[in-house]
């Protein structure tokens, strides 16, 4: 069985802020770090691994330090780590990104043919969620999306059982190897690090291939260049007029608060249950 | 490509067990103002098995046109074969814009799709308008999960696709009295050759029905400061009958689940109340909430951006008036002996 989970370094949006001259990310402001749906595709992985035997490798793409994140992958259980860089990658929309992704997995697979994809549902500074789908159609794998458990991997069948969350409930699906999983945050917690895997991630050496290194490329789908969508303009939503704020001491703003609710028939009534 | 080729609107029209779900109505909606602005039809894309009937309710949302494909094989949505029926016709038609709602589903599909069209794809976009000079849609939504929002633009391929936040744009009136033209057309597909299967569908509205239908909603913000003080929240929400939520932050934090987070990677709420306890109002969280009817924002920072969305705002700790808020619905109930209800 061999694995390969795709990580992705993202600033950490709960701490990044905005330069509000330019309108750009101050990607200064934040630490970067794994992006936390891909932390679970690992934990995944690891749990799959421990059922069927096989390898993990991820697979990254970014500036020489997202290396940094396929460390953190080695830390939670992957064995191998490849990152993608180079500058004909950069500014690669969704299509252009699962293009180059999809070239890495053909290499990968040339050593290990590869058995599963799995990836986070999105990554939280682009949240779209339309690379995983995107890399399936590329290998023309069958992909599930929203992942919440992998029930059962069956190696000799070569089928797997997943649930699926939809807006209310899960499906249950049967899907044949090799297939992409994007997996939801629920679909396992965790785990502490065992200190071997901390030792040996601190002194891990990623492979890392530029575009040259990459077979059949077609470098007008890379980047810049292949990428479809550009973005317009950025611009802060006209501010709505806003309400009424209340005025006086907490009781006195309860107070006005509760009249008015109060008055507010239409919304709700307070009846007697006698 | 010759852009000039792809002309026309087209709405993806999720449906689940021969029921329409509401986003595909609200971007029927959406989309017959950008196809009067294009001057072109607007028209559902239909399948499923035995679903032919559903075509008048899109007609009667606002579509000129649905092209429908009935097939057993299309039962139950699957990537594999609902992506080769909507690149079979959009090839066949060539529609210049095409409109998913932001749904598991929705979302799956419409990843697949520009792929294998090769062209560009906007996610959970929240503003859709048309740049009538260069013949574009602008799909705008909000980015780098703050307060900042991004117009994605995709000028040399067609169509030009965005998957929809539900929620956010609003389904026509119904009109039983619009005539459409309905366009049934056939593909081979064979259910041997799909790799996956559905084997079962289980539905679980417990955990969704809490926010998606609730009537009154607290929500709190990482301003309540810890885990413990979250919970006077549940004490709020317990007395006046409502329902829990919180923003991304507090989610993070651990305080509470994933599904009860509101906001663009959580769920979009419209209750009847709306109380915003101790959160700022990042874009990111509006987006999920600026549809509720009556907004109580509660902040210690006056400039707030969620006193903008606000009915009514109070200035103030949480800390100090919920506790306030509390003592009061509950004298008022012992006062008038019995329950809240809600309109």
């Amino acid at each position: 069985m061999h694995i390969v989970v795709c990580v992705k370094q993202v600033p950490d949006t709960k701490i990044i802020k905005i330069n509000p001259k330019t309108n750009t990310l101050d990607r200064k402001s934040a630490p970067a770090i794994l992006n936390p749906y891909d932390a679970h595709a690992v934990q995944e992985a690891v749990k799959v691994k421990q059922l069927t035997g096989g390898t993990i490798s991820v697979l990254s793409m970014g500036p020489p330090q997202a290396t940094e994140v396929i460390k953190k992958s080695i830390e939670i259980g992957a064995d191998r780590g490849y990152l993608i860089s180079d500058r004909a990658f950069a500014g690669a929309d969704t299509l252009a990104t699962s293009y180059a992704l999809s070239k890495a997995l053909e290499r990968i697979g040339k050593d290990i043919p590869v058995d599963m994809v799995i990836c986070g549902k999105h990554a939280i500074d682009g949240d779209t969620g339309q690379v995983g789908p995107g890399i399936a159609r590329r290998m023309d794998i069958p992909p599930v999306t929203s992942v919440i458990e992998v029930s059962e991997v069956n190696v000799k069948e070569k089928t797997i059982l997943i649930k699926r969350k939809l807006t209310s409930g899960y499906e249950l699906i049967q899907a044949e190897l090799p297939c992409l999983l994007t997996v939801e945050k629920e679909i396992n917690e965790i785990e502490y690090a065992p200190m071997p895997n901390m030792i040996r991630a601190a002194r891990y050496q990623p492979i890392i291939w530029t575009v040259n290194e990459l077979e059949n490329v077609d470098r007008a789908q890379l980047g810049l260049k292949g990428s479809p969508t550009v973005v317009g303009k950025m611009f802060t939503p006209p501010r709505p007029e806003g309400g009424k704020k209340l005025e006086g001491s907490a009781d006195e703003q309860v107070k006005q608060l509760m009249d008015l609710l109060m008055d507010k028939k239409d919304l709700l009534t307070v009846q007697s249950t006698n | 490509m010759s852009l000039e080729e792809y002309r026309g609107v087209w709405v993806f029209i999720e449906q689940n067990d021969g029921k329409v779900e509401g986003v595909s109505l609200e971007l029927l909606g959406a989309g017959r103002k950008l196809a009067d602005k294009l001057e072109v039809p607007l028209a559902g894309v239909l399948l499923g098995e035995e679903i032919k009937t559903l075509s008048n309710n899109v007609i009667s949302h606002g579509a000129d046109e649905v092209y429908v494909i009935d097939h057993p094989v299309l039962k139950n949505y699957r990537t594999e074969s609902y992506m080769k029926a909507v690149i079979y016709l959009a090839e066949k038609y060539k529609p210049e814009i095409f409109l998913y709602g932001a749904t598991p589903n929705g979302k799956d599909l419409a990843s697949a799709v520009a792929t294998d069209l090769s062209t560009g794809l906007t996610a959970d976009t929240t503003m859709l308008d048309i740049d009538l000079e260069n013949r574009l849609l602008e799909a705008s939504r909000p980015a780098f999960g703050g307060n900042i929002m991004a117009t994605i633009l995709c000028k040399k391929h067609r169509p030009q696709m965005a998957t929809v936040r539900p929620k956010v744009m609003k389904a026509l009136e119904v009109d039983s009295s619009r005539i459409g033209k309905i366009i049934e057309e056939k593909i081979n597909l064979n259910e041997d050759e799909m790799r996956t299967k559905v084997l079962r569908i289980v539905n679980d509205v417990t955990k969704r029905a809490n926010l998606a239908d609730a009537h009154v909603i607290v929500c709190g913000g990482k301003g309540m400061g810890d885990e413990q003080n979250f919970q006077m929240l549940y004490e709020l929400a317990e007395t006046i009958g409502a329902s829990v939520g919180g923003t991304r932050d507090v989610v993070e934090a651990g305080w509470l689940p994933h599904e009860l987070q509101i906001g663009q990677t959580g769920e979009t709420v419209t209750p009847k109340i709306y109380f915003a306890i101790a959160l700022s109002g990042a874009i990111q969280h509006v987006v999920g909430m600026k549809n509720s009817e009556f907004i109580i924002a509660i902040n210690k920072d006056p400039n707030a951006p969620i006193f903008d969305v606000a009915t009514y705002g109070i200035v103030g700790d949480a800390l100090e008036v919920v506790p306030k808020l509390i003592a009061q619905f509950k004298e008022i109930r012992s006062q008038k002996g019995g329950e809240i209800s809600y309109a």
